[in-house]
């Protein structure tokens, strides 16, 4: 086991060597230069010169590449140019949202489709099963900022349930119950957004494993000792089902990832997905860089911890 | 003697052999009709905008006409107009044909990329599959709708093509790793086993005797494919990192609510486009899934 993830996190290193050798020289292309905007009619032309010799704008792209690969190790990706502060604190304050963001959405996605999944598998092919089933492929076939705009549109502006952008009203101080109650509010409809449009893979999942253990021996087993049915369903089917749902999490961390430049965006939500458009319209390299380097070893960490969970608990599914 | 034996043989197996390729998919949308209904629906709309949008001349239609600013659906414009008092009907037919024309075009490069690669990769293994497979690895890892948006800002001559082609290159994936596990089994059959003791050569072997066994798979990815490249089209127009903005998109009308006052107050300007791009979706989805359900003996309902 111990052995297995090892053998994958040295796998991770080239991957993520190679993937920021693909950024870097990708940020190099990109039009204009980190100091475009300090340039003021004001500055001195030849002041900003010097910046940029100090910055090593000039030294060949393999030794800028070495510095920035060096600091990025020790958690420096740079000054932001336009918010003019460092990319790690500016990504750190970001980062913290998009975490609760995503924390609530999983909590309400696993809430939405665990009780489907499971109610649409013990009743299989009744017409409740049927609505659920074809829920689930709605949501499936909708793209994310279909549904994100749909709901803030119901919801945010013609029902006025929900706020429709930020993170907090400014009304409330820091640390009250008014703060925690207000930024919680805030996430719901991102979160339930989201939630919804991933549900299609739990449910189909729970759904076939259920109608599937039906038939197995142990479950006739239990069925003829006399035992309640919902206990059958509770204690055995469910039990059986429910660990590998936990591998999905990788995944879903995954899809919340690419996910959250859409939702962040609709609902203006200050998280590191709209701080990714941001960065982009504004040319901001050093956070370009630093958020697709974040983003990417994301990506990996979730495929990791889904196999890892997986081998857990299906020990057919060795990853060795 | 020879030629009647051959069709007697053919007559034969057609009789007695399980029905297969297109006639189990048409006995599967003969038995559910909401996919039928899709494919009838998707056929007339797509065709549809085809033609409408073949009669609209493109420049006409993006002339700005302040007059119009926010008009209301009405009688001079079916469905409103935009802020620059654009016709919106005109741009949701035009919108939708470029979109679909893309994603069909991304669809079938990375289709046959995805196919090449694949096909080669599970047949010959050892060295050649490794190598691929390092590289399909690297492209799963990396955050490939940042890393497009990256590229779309970068390219200098930014037009349809070379969208198309920064999407392909991106796509391919996916598709090479589905085909590649298929040929992998079917290259271990004993037909291929067969066909190679004869001496047939091995790229007749992959295109002509292995392929077409791969080819209801094919046909279930490249429809999934279809609609998830639609999705990913008009998602990056919608953050603006799609289409030029003189092309009109299905993301571009939708990106229009990014507004908050057009959002509330001038739905026309971007409802319809979504609506639309959820109609698509789910019908070549609904299509996907029946062709899905017959490529797969187990879950057919005919």
């Amino acid at each position: 086991m111990w052995k297995t993830i090892v053998r994958r996190v040295l796998v991770m290193i080239p991957q993520l060597f190679v993937l920021s050798l693909l950024i870097f020289i990708m940020a190099k292309f990109m039009p204009g230069d980190p100091f475009t905007g300090l340039i003021t009619p004001e500055t001195d032309p030849a002041r900003v010169e010097e910046l940029r010799i100090k910055a090593g704008f000039y030294d060949p792209w393999y030794i800028q590449y070495v510095n920035w690969i060096g600091n990025a190790f020790q958690g420096d990706f740079g000054r932001s140019y336009t918010f003019n502060v460092p990319v790690s604190n500016l990504i750190g304050d970001r980062a913290l949202n998009t975490l609760w963001l995503s924390l609530l959405s999983v909590f309400l996605l696993y809430l939405i489709a665990i009780p489907l999944g499971v109610l649409s598998g013990r009743f299989h092919d009744s017409f409740l099963d049927k609505s659920i089933v074809f829920y689930s492929f709605i949501v499936y076939a909708i793209p994310t900022f279909v549904l994100g705009l749909i709901n803030l549109f119901f919801f945010g502006y013609e029902l006025g349930w929900f706020p429709t952008s930020g993170t907090v009203d400014i009304k409330y101080d820091s640390g009250t119950a008014g703060y925690l109650w207000s930024k919680f509010y805030h996430i719901l409809l991102p979160a339930i957004t989201y939630a919804l449009l991933a549900t299609t893979g739990i449910i189909q999942y729970l759904r076939t494993e259920i109608i599937d253990s039906k038939s197995m021996d142990y479950v006739r087993t239990a069925k003829s000792k006399g035992i309640p049915i919902n206990k059958v369903y509770s204690r055995h089917i469910f039990r059986n089902s429910l660990l590998p749902i936990a591998a999905f999490l990788g995944f879903t961390i995954t899809g919340l990832l690419s996910g959250s430049i859409f939702i962040e965006t609709i609902f203006g939500y200050p998280g590191m997905g709209q701080l990714f458009i941001q960065a982009i319209n504004g040319r901001d390299y050093s956070v370009i860089t630093a958020l697709v380097m974040l983003f990417g070893f994301l990506t990996l960490l979730g495929s990791l911890l889904s196999d890892i969970i997986m081998s857990i608990v299906d020990p057919r599914i060795r990853i060795d | 003697m020879k030629n009647t034996e051959t069709i007697e043989l053919t007559k034969e197996m057609k009789a007695s052999s399980p029905p297969t390729g297109f006639q189990v998919i048409a006995r599967e949308f003969m038995k559910d009709k909401l996919a039928m209904f899709s494919l009838i629906s998707l056929i007339i709309v797509i065709s549809g905008i085809y033609i409408w949008a073949w009669q609209i001349d493109q420049t006409q239609l993006m002339r700005i006409s302040l007059r119009d600013k926010l008009a209301e659906p009405g009688e001079k414009f079916w469905l409103g107009a935009d802020k620059g008092g654009r016709d919106i009907l005109g741009q949701l037919i035009v919108g939708a044909r470029n979109s679909l024309s893309i994603a069909i075009a991304v669809t079938l490069i990375t289709g046959f990329i995805g196919v090449v690669i694949g096909l080669v990769t599970g047949y010959f293994g050892g060295w050649i599959d490794n190598i691929f497979m390092r590289i399909i690895d690297f492209f799963i890892t990396i955050p490939s709708l940042m890393i497009i948006i990256v590229f779309v800002t970068i390219v200098p001559k930014y037009n349809i093509p070379i969208f198309v082609l920064i999407m392909s290159v991106f796509l391919w994936v996916g598709t090479a790793r589905i085909i590649r596990s298929k040929a992998l089994s079917e290259s271990r059959r004993d037909y291929i086993s067969a066909s190679k003791t004869l001496g047939t050569r091995n790229f007749i072997i992959i295109f002509k005797e292995m392929m077409p066994n791969l080819s209801s798979i094919l046909i279930v990815e490249m429809t999934l494919n279809f609609a998830g490249n639609v999705g990913l089209e008009t998602g990056l127009s919608y953050l603006g990192f799609g289409l030029p903005p003189s092309t009109p998109s299905l993301g571009t009308l939708v990106s229009y609510a990014n507004d908050p006052f057009i959002m509330e107050n001038a739905w026309w300007n971007w409802l319809p486009a979504s609506l639309l791009i959820l109609l698509l979706m789910l019908g070549i989805n609904y299509v996907g899934q029946a062709i899905r359900r017959s490529a797969d003996a187990r879950q057919r309902l005919g």
